[in-house]
């Protein structure tokens, strides 16, 4: 580069616009510029165009008139006559709900695979492998509908549950597997019931500042006080006592079969399971690629120098190698929650109603504001994708190599 | 291009440009095929054979069109639609009419921008249960789980019949008419709602149809019929008059078999005006005389039509009822050609 040494001034002339390397890429940048604005402002006066030419305009109204259809799964209170905003609501509730499970339960199964795909065992190693390969060469669509398939057509229906000699029967009188989803006692809060949740808080509180506590004294005195069965007790005792003290404020409400389905209890149901559980098998497999290439990443010689210092296999692992692993791990983990969240649009596929199959399926339908609801979406899907992001990439920085 | 966007202006728009331009007729014709959007597979109804031949009573509508504008029965390209797709495919050019059990309504006809043709068959909304269940009325269903073609007025019908029976129920929302016979059929929900001639022919291809029945209740009204886009009232005219000329030819008495012969020998002036040998009708519409006769003779009249994909004669097994000829004392009633 001949910028360093500081060229005599020339004057600048239009030729150096195409022959002078210092101005041709922003000249080129400047063209695509252009280019884009000038494709972009053409296909938005084609939409406003077609639109007006066909009478249509760009309104909202509609999300406050009443949706006029039910959702079967809904976090809020919402039913036939509420507005499309709350449809649209329930949905994007809906979208958090799997997202959230999706990425906890896949960074589980991720984690567990990628590390045991490293193991020495040749069977663990090679199942990791063949499950790696499987999962994660077979589109997650076709996942869903497998898991949903096999859900209905080989659990009982809640009909299976009827009669003298049942074909089915509920596991402990309390869950009821079925091809409808499944069904778990729900709590029921008595009066009382906030101080033992309030103790179970606190107990939390208790136990995380007991570790802090624990590992500042092991820091500073070099005096190792037991981690286990002192957390563990922290955590169950008081609440219980509390639980018992108060005289049992929070009883639990069984599902029992009543009319056509079971009533009562927590019904989790069939299309979330089917989703939750594709999405985080198959974003579990990527994860475990990453997880294997964050652990390979850190060097053998620090593996060997913890062992020289007499640390247990278990403790390399979790001191010592993936606290260096995770540097590597986090920043492809990101876009794998991203595609969580991405993919679990597909949800319709099962009947479950995300924002896309309240918004973007049956409101768009039934309204017939196909532009209103998909730019809505993206507007959605945008938000939460770059939350993530963000949420994500602050712990990143906070494991980040630290330069001093 | 005044008609192609809408969903995919978002997606591909000015590219896709210049589709339809000012006549679908036109447009038909030069393309040499019909571009007709069905449903992905109701037997009876729309669905392809063993052999990849679409067949059916919405199907008739489509080959009649295609024999009256091209003389081809089988230039249709078939388009099968979801209840989700189907109107955005319409509005965007891609098929060139709609006959997919759809519903006429108001905000479908004014809102939506589309132009019903004619009603070729008025059903409503019924419900389909096991045998096994116990149930001998809809209103019995409370707190049950409800199969349901999502994107449909069904699924609006459904909300407000057991809003207004207060009663609860739970919906399983699917995409298509197999996907909703599988879940039914596992049992994983108790009943499933649609048009009760959806209902029959689905029950139709059931392994044991004996062990399902439909209830009494029929919801709602549903006039089904073809559809087109607003704005290209020539194209709308014929193929409501395709509709009408086999409507007609029912009442008339020409069928399949004899029209070439009621052609020429008949006396009757609505028949000959039809058939084309007589006056100018098949000109006002921009196509040749023999349009009608030929739609009739490749597909027969609207009540051979009928007989021959969804009558009691076959396993779908649908009485006339409301889709006898008015003077059967039906609600089936064409404009006369004059």
């Amino acid at each position: 580069m001949t910028t360093m040494t500081d060229p005599p001034r020339e004057s600048f002339r239009l030729s150096m616009l195409i022959n002078d390397t210092r101005y041709r890429s922003m000249t080129f940048q400047a063209i695509a510029l252009f280019s884009l604005i000038v494709a972009i402002a053409y296909l938005a006066n084609n939409l406003l165009t077609n639109l007006a030419a066909q009478g249509l305009n760009i309104a909202y109204d509609f999300l406050g008139d009443p949706a006029g259809y039910d959702i079967n799964q809904r976090l809020i209170e919402y039913d036939s006559q509420s507005s499309n905003a709350r449809a649209a609501v329930v949905g994007i509730l809906n979208t958090l709900l799997v997202a959230f499970l999706a990425c906890f339960m896949a960074t589980v199964f991720g984690v567990i695979a990628g590390v045991l795909r490293l193991s020495k065992n040749w069977l663990v190693s090679k199942l990791m492998a063949f499950y790696v390969e499987i999962f994660r060469n077979i589109p997650v669509l076709i996942w869903i509908i497998i898991i949903f398939t096999i859900m209905t057509a080989v659990m009982p229906a809640p009909r299976a549950f009827r009669g003298d000699e049942p074909e089915a029967t509920m596991l402990f009188g309390a869950f009821a597997f079925t091809n409808r989803g499944v069904y778990i006692p729900a709590p029921v809060w008595g009066p009382g019931s906030m101080v033992v949740v309030l103790t179970f808080l606190a107990s939390i509180a208790g136990v995380i500042g007991y570790r802090r506590y624990a590992t500042n004294l092991l820091y500073a005195t070099g005096k190792l006080l037991p981690m286990g069965w002192p957390s563990l007790a922290i955590f169950f005792v008081p609440t219980i006592l509390v639980y018992l003290i108060m005289g049992r404020p929070i009883g639990l409400e069984y599902p029992e079969l009543g009319g056509f389905n079971f009533r009562g209890g927590i019904q989790i149901g069939a299309p979330l399971i089917a989703l939750w559980f594709a999405l985080s098998i198959y974003t579990g497999a990527f994860i475990a690629e990453n997880v294997r290439a964050g652990i390979q990443s850190v060097s053998k010689g620090q593996t060997e120098a913890a062992s020289a210092l007499g640390l247990r296999p278990n403790r390399v692992m979790n001191l010592v190698v993936l606290p260096q692993a995770l540097r590597v791990i986090i920043p492809p983990l990101i876009s794998q929650y991203l595609n969580i969240t991405k993919n679990s649009s597909l949800a319709i596929a099962v009947g479950y109603a995300d924002i896309t199959a309240t918004l973007g399926g049956i409101t768009l339908n039934q309204t017939g504001r196909a532009i209103e609801c998909v730019l809505l979406l993206m507007l959605f899907y945008l938000t939460i994708s770059l939350s993530i992001s963000g949420i994500m990439n602050v712990y990143n920085k906070s494991v980040a190599l630290k330069e001093r | 291009m005044t008609k192609s966007v809408l969903l995919g202006a978002l997606t591909v728009a000015g590219l896709a440009a210049g589709a339809a331009a000012a006549g679908t007729l036109d447009d038909v014709k030069t393309r040499g095929t019909l571009n007709c959007g069905v449903t992905t597979g109701l037997v009876g109804f729309a669905a392809p054979d063993a052999n990849g031949e679409w067949n059916g009573f919405d199907v008739s509508v489509c080959r009649a069109v295609a024999a009256a504008v091209l003389g081809d029965p089988n230039a249709v390209e078939f388009v099968p639609t979801t209840g989700k797709t189907r109107f955005t495919a319409l509005a965007s050019g891609e098929i060139d009419m709609l006959a997919r059990n759809t519903t006429w309504t108001f905000s479908r006809d004014v809102d939506l921008k589309f132009t019903f043709v004619g009603v070729n068959y008025y059903d409503g909304q019924g419900f389909m249960v096991p045998k096994a269940l116990g149930v001998s009325s809809a209103k019995d269903l409370d707190g049950a789980t409800v199969c349901i073609q999502t994107g449909t007025t069904t699924e609006l019908n459904l909300a407000d019949f057991f809003r207004a029976n207060n009663i609860s129920y739970e919906p399983v929302p699917i995409e298509t008419n197999a996907e909703g016979q599988q879940q039914y059929l596992a049992g994983a929900c108790d009943t499933y709602t649609t048009d009760a001639s959806g209902l029959a022919a689905t029950r139709a291809t059931f392994e044991n149809p004996g062990d399902h029945v439909l209830l009494p209740e029929i919801i709602s009204k549903e006039p089904l019929g073809p559809l087109v886009r607003h704005g290209d009232d020539e194209w709308a005219d014929v193929v409501r008059w395709t509709l009408n000329a086999l409507i007609t030819a029912e009442e008339l008495g020409v069928t399949s078999a004899n029209v070439s012969e009621m052609a020429t020998s008949s006396g009757n002036p609505e028949v000959k005006r039809l058939l084309g040998t007589e006056g100018t009708l098949g000109e006002m519409l921009g196509l040749d005389a023999d349009w009608a006769q030929r739609a009739i003779a490749t597909q027969g009249n609207y009540g051979e039509i009928f007989a021959k994909n969804i009558g009691e004669e076959t396993p779908i097994a649908l009485a006339r009822g409301l889709n006898a000829q008015w003077t059967n004392g039906g609600l089936i009633y064409s404009p006369p050609f004059r």
